[in-house]
């Protein structure tokens, strides 16, 4: 078996051995425990970079076994895997920077950072699964991983969202699994492929596969927080900074969206999904969900409910702009997975910051934290900007490659979705900033704490700076080689492809 | 009908009764017997149905006399636990609720 | 050659150390057994890769050929079956042997039914007839119930004459189709009576005893709405002997039931008797997981899920009858994969529920709150046991649903479907319940008693063995369909 069959397994055992290790280390040993936590980061990191260079240079990454009869295991990096994969590994080792800081003398640490592993390596391997079965594997044990960080502080507000949480993700899981079972019945094992299996759909195979597509895409909705499935992402907030963080940027609700990425494109094909005539739907459902989540955010007074539903209107930008047939829409989607990402993971960090230095979680506390705390609010200002779509930033970028997409497409109604999103977004980030600038603290802070020189603690103070920076150069810089626009370019131009 | 017949529908008949005994009695020892009287009727069943007018078959005797050993092994341990059970509780019966006498209710 | 040794091994050394331990008390009874377990472990090992290279064989106990001597059928299945019982009963030995404390005087009856237990259940895996089966099943069936009532008090001594009482009625219901079917046919091997079914005309007798012999064995296996018996017993059990029953005892009668089907039911059943059985399966599906929801005692909840569980092995029945090859032997593999990953997931689960109870002090789920902080062990080995019973990949019981999900889309029996994704998340709902009060934090007080380091290590193992069925699945079924060498009727 050549390295290259190797290399998705072992970065996928990066994150799984060291759940395992920090599951044993003792709770008393942070050192170790942070010391596992930020190696495996960085492995995995050096290895996912190679696949990337490595898919560049067009070497097939890709390893298969049969698991039960008539399905394969396979795992396999190709362009969009390595994009998702990438986005997790950087911002998973920010991320556990940034829970190092946060969960510092609180209890259940190797607990924490144990399924935190677990979570990550369940990404991963969502990323590099090469078939809709490997897929489900990961996905179900996504859900799983991220139950005990939801539910980690153990108190009655935390266990309810725990509880609605796995009403949802389980019954989504459910509904996928039906799905994929049935899919597979007809027509048997399908490896993800670009540009699809379906190109020309067998007439009489027309009416299961509208079924099975709608039951896969309200399967993966769940996660992703479409409209009306989206019911558990503001609970879920109760849980620690770095798992809303985790969970809204780069683990669960990517998953969802990656997966009807990988549905639409790689295994209906983009062709046979116009042409089954649910590509307009898919669209008009994620506009209405853009809206939706703009409109709720305007009215949520905690800032990180605010944050969440500003994620279930952003992430429904990615359905948005692959559902707009064409190179150019599909590029602008697939781009915002890795911008919303950043941004998104910018203000969690942020927000946390907010909490834990100064006690804030409402927004109506935070008059002239920018004074206080200027680094953290500089972070979140280019984080809200760069949602809000003001060039050069990343959110951008997206935009205006989706508008792009959408005249190509000849759906001009999704420029105008953009456009009044656009203007949601600014009434719900810019009151935050100007809060954060322009008003005087009135009161003391709630719960204040010191940390010497730096605003914050360091493990908490720099993680959200170098996302802000990221979001600064992935505009700047998006016509290089290897920024995410050109990396999805690229997919996008292999998707259409003959 | 033939005598095997006959030992074989008297077989079936003691089968009724002992399962209708054991179903509605309550008493733990009076289901026990109900039991036995079950497997009495059963090895006549066995008996008589296997004598096809060949001879004597051995294999159901074999079976009979392996069933009888299994049934007093059954027997002995219903026993002792019937025992032991009278002397912690002083019940002769199993308190299940009435509406269901056989397998006994959900707890 | 080899492989006659092994035979021997494995039917002897069960009932030697059977009968060496009634002579020994519990202590020494432990030290005697730990070298039986090692034994029966390593030569189910050997029998399982003999048969997985060379196939399987038929093979006369003592040389007697049948009818009169006794005939074992060594098939790929059962072997898987052999090994599968060597690892969970000596995984539940090894933890009673630890678990149980030696003063109480009755615990010395534990290692000699310990041992006949085994070698019932050895005795039912390999029984090529429909008599064999019955002695395997009476001498399982009788040591279970005395495990039970080891050593407690009038609660365990009802429960235990209830299960007796349960378990004889099953049994003679059973013997009695036996005899209608030696009075039919006039031969006892199963392999025999299915060689003369399709040229019998009368098939109201065989029918008849078919019928009496599956409720017989339906009531052993506590099939829905039999299971009356099942959660008193099992929840009131000492947890490794919970393990046991559950894991292992019920499947011997399910066994016998589903080989009867796959050889009789072709002539024997009907649809509207597969639906039937099926039907009661998914009912009892439903039924077990909703109480498993209801339950306030952390054992009564596993005892539920067992009822549960036991459900889906009867889709087996409508999903084997009057379909196609294909589905057919889907619900097959589906069948043993959850046989196999239910057994090791409810012996965890059982041990480990032990162990909380022990370190907690307290029989209630409410008990178990702040445990997360202190012993992760148990709690990780009973949630990765909960990960199979839900159906979560990459577990076996995932592998099962899947196989099952399979086989009814083929069948076109869609409704099982709705059976099988409901009863993944009421199972999810029962095992989500226990996670959830593990959770609740509780002021840092380890007020836990620790139980010592082996008591935590075998459910754990057992866990992952569950947890990681699914990626060995494929090679295992492969040696499972592995049939008779020699094959045919004798």
């Amino acid at each position: 078996m050549s390295l290259s069959a190797l290399l998705p397994p072992i970065t996928l055992m990066t994150s799984l051995l060291a759940a395992v290790l920090i599951f044993a280390t003792p709770e008393h040993r942070s050192g170790l425990r942070t010391t596992i936590n930020l190696t495996a980061a960085l492995i995995k990191l050096l290895l996912v970079a190679i696949m990337v260079w490595g898919v560049f240079q067009g070497v097939d990454y890709h390893l298969t076994f049969t698991m039960l009869p008539g399905v394969a295991f396979t795992l396999k990096a190709d362009a969009l895997s390595v994009m998702f994969a990438g986005l997790s590994a950087i911002l998973w080792l920010l991320t556990t920077v940034y829970a190092v800081g946060y969960l510092e003398d609180s209890p259940n640490r190797s607990r924490f950072f144990g399924f935190f592993s677990l979570c990550v390596a369940s990404t991963m391997g969502i990323a590099l699964a090469g078939n809709l079965f490997t897929f489900l594997l990961f996905y179900e044990m996504l859900t799983l991983a991220t139950y005990p960080l939801v539910v980690h502080r153990g108190t009655v507000e935390a266990l309810r969202a725990g509880r609605t949480y796995i009403l949802y993700t389980l019954t989504g899981g459910a509904v996928l699994l039906v799905a994929i079972a049935w899919l597979h019945g007809l027509v048997g094992d399908l490896p993800f492929r670009q540009g699809g299996h379906f190109q020309q759909a067998a007439s009489d195979l027309e009416t299961p596969l509208t079924l099975i597509f709608v039951l896969l895409i309200a399967g993966l909705g769940v996660k992703a927080a479409i409209f009306p499935l989206h019911g558990w992402l503001p609970q879920a907030m109760v849980a620690p900074a770095p798992v809303s963080a985790l969970l809204h940027a780069v683990a669960v609700v990517k998953a969802g969206a990656f997966g009807i990425v990988r549905v639409v494109y790689d295994i209906y094909g983009i062709e046979s999904v116009a042409a089954l005539g649910l590509l307009e739907p898919l669209a008009w459902l994620a506009a209405f969900t853009i809206l939706y989540g703009s409109v709720r955010a305007l009215s949520q007074a905690d800032l990180k409910r605010r944050l969440a539903f500003s994620t279930i209107s952003q992430v429904s930008y990615i359905i948005l702009g692959i559902s707009l047939f064409g190179p150019i829409g599909t590029a602008g989607g697939l781009v915002h997975l890795l911008h919303q990402g950043i941004m998104k993971i910018t203000l969690f960090f942020c927000a946390g910051n907010y909490a834990e230095t100064l006690g804030i979680h409402r927004v109506d506390e935070l008059d002239g934290a920018g004074r206080r705390m200027p680094g953290t609010s500089i972070a979140f200002t280019i984080g809200a900007f760069g949602m809000i779509g003001t060039p050069p930033l990343a959110g951008f970028i997206t935009k205006w490659t989706i508008a792009s997409g959408a005249i190509a497409a000849n759906m001009h109604w999704a420029i105008a979705v953009l456009l009044l999103s656009s203007i949601l977004n600014a009434a719900y980030f810019l009151p935050v900033v100007q809060r954060l600038w322009f008003r005087e603290a009135v009161n003391d802070w709630p719960h204040e704490r010191f940390w010497g020189r730096l605003e914050t603690s360091a493990w908490l103070f720099w993680p959200p700076l170098i996302t802000a920076l990221m979001t600064i150069m992935v505009g700047v810089l998006a016509s290089m080689p290897f920024s995410p626009l050109s990396w999805a370019e690229l997919i996008a131009a292999r998707e259409y492809l003959p | 009908m033939t005598p095997s017949l006959l030992y074989a529908f008297a077989g079936a008949g003691l089968c009724g009764i002992g399962m209708f005994g054991f179903i509605q009695l309550r008493h733990l020892l009076r289901k026990l017997l109900a039991f036995n009287l079950i497997g009495s009727g059963t090895f006549l069943v066995l008996v008589g149905l296997a004598q096809h007018g060949q001879g004597p078959d051995a294999v159901p005797q074999a079976l009979v006399l392996t069933g009888i050993v299994v049934s007093i092994a059954a027997t002995a341990l219903a026993i002792v636990l019937i025992r032991r059970y009278f002397h912690l509780s002083g019940h002769t019966s199993l308190e299940a609720d009435d509406s269901d006498s056989g397998q006994g209710g959900a707890e | 050659m080899i492989t006659a040794w092994l035979m021997a091994g494995l039917l002897f050394t069960p009932l030697a150390w059977a009968v060496l331990c009634l002579l020994l008390d519990f202590s020494r009874g432990r030290l005697v057994s730990c070298l039986g377990i090692t034994v029966q472990v390593l030569v189910s090992l050997g029998l399982w890769v003999a048969v997985a290279r060379e196939g399987g064989f038929l093979y006369g106990l003592g040389g007697w050929e049948a009818p009169l001597g006794i005939e074992l059928r060594v098939d790929g299945l059962a072997v898987t079956f052999i090994l599968l019982t060597a690892i969970v009963a000596g995984a539940c030995g090894l933890h009673a042997s630890v678990y149980l404390a030696p003063d109480n005087a009755w615990y010395r009856y534990f290692w000699p039914l310990f041992w006949f237990l085994w070698a019932g259940l050895n005795g039912v895996w390999l029984g090529g007839d429909l008599f064999n089966l019955y002695v395997g099943l009476e001498l399982l069936s009788l040591s279970a119930v005395g495990l039970v009532a080891l050593g407690g008090g009038i609660n365990a001594l009802r429960a235990s004459l209830r299960y007796l009482l349960a378990a004889l009625l099953g049994s003679m219901a059973y013997l009695l189709g036996v005899a209608l079917m030696y009075g039919q046919f006039g031969t006892l091997s199963i392999a025999g009576i299915a060689s003369l079914l399709p040229e019998t005309q009368a098939l109201v007798g065989p029918g008849m005893a078919m019928a009496l012999m599956l409720s017989g064995l339906a009531l052993k296996t506590a099939l829905f709405p039999l299971h009356g018996w099942l959660p008193p017993a099992h929840g009131i059990a000492k947890s490794p002997v919970s393990a046991l029953l559950s894991a292992l005892v019920v499947k011997a009668s399910f066994y016998i039931a589903a080989r009867l089907w796959l050889e009789f039911g072709h002539e024997l059943g009907s649809t509207a008797v597969a639906q039937l059985i099926g039907g009661l399966g998914g009912a009892a599906v439903i039924w077990g997981s909703w109480l498993a929801c209801r339950q306030s005692q952390l054992k009564q909840v596993v005892a539920y899920s067992s009822v549960a569980q036991i459900g889906y092995l009867f889709l087996l029945f409508p999903l084997t009858f009057a379909v196609s090859d294909t589905a057919s032997l889907q619900a097959q593999q589906g069948m043993t994969l959850q046989v196999v990953s239910h057994a090791l997931a409810k012996a965890a689960m059982f041990l480990a529920a032990g162990n909380l109870i022990l370190a907690t002090g307290s029989h209630q789920v409410a008990g178990l709150a702040g445990v997360s902080h202190f012993l992760p062990f148990s709690l990780f080995s009973f949630g990765l046991a909960g990960v199979s019973l839900m159906g979560m990949p990459p577990s076996g019981g995932f592998a099962a649903k899947w196989m099952l999900l399979q086989a009814s889309l083929a069948s076109g029996q869609w409704w099982w479907i709705v059976v099988l994704v409901a009863g993944s998340l009421l199972s999810a709902a029962y095992v989500f319940r226990i996670y959830q009060a593990s959770f609740v934090a509780k002021t840092g007080v380890d007020d836990f008693y620790h139980p010592p380091g082996s008591l935590e290590v075998i459910p754990l193992l057992l866990a992952l063995m569950s947890l990681g069925l699914a990626l060995v699945a494929e090679p295992l079924l492969s040696v499972m369909a592995l049939s008779l060498e020699t094959g045919g009727a004798p």
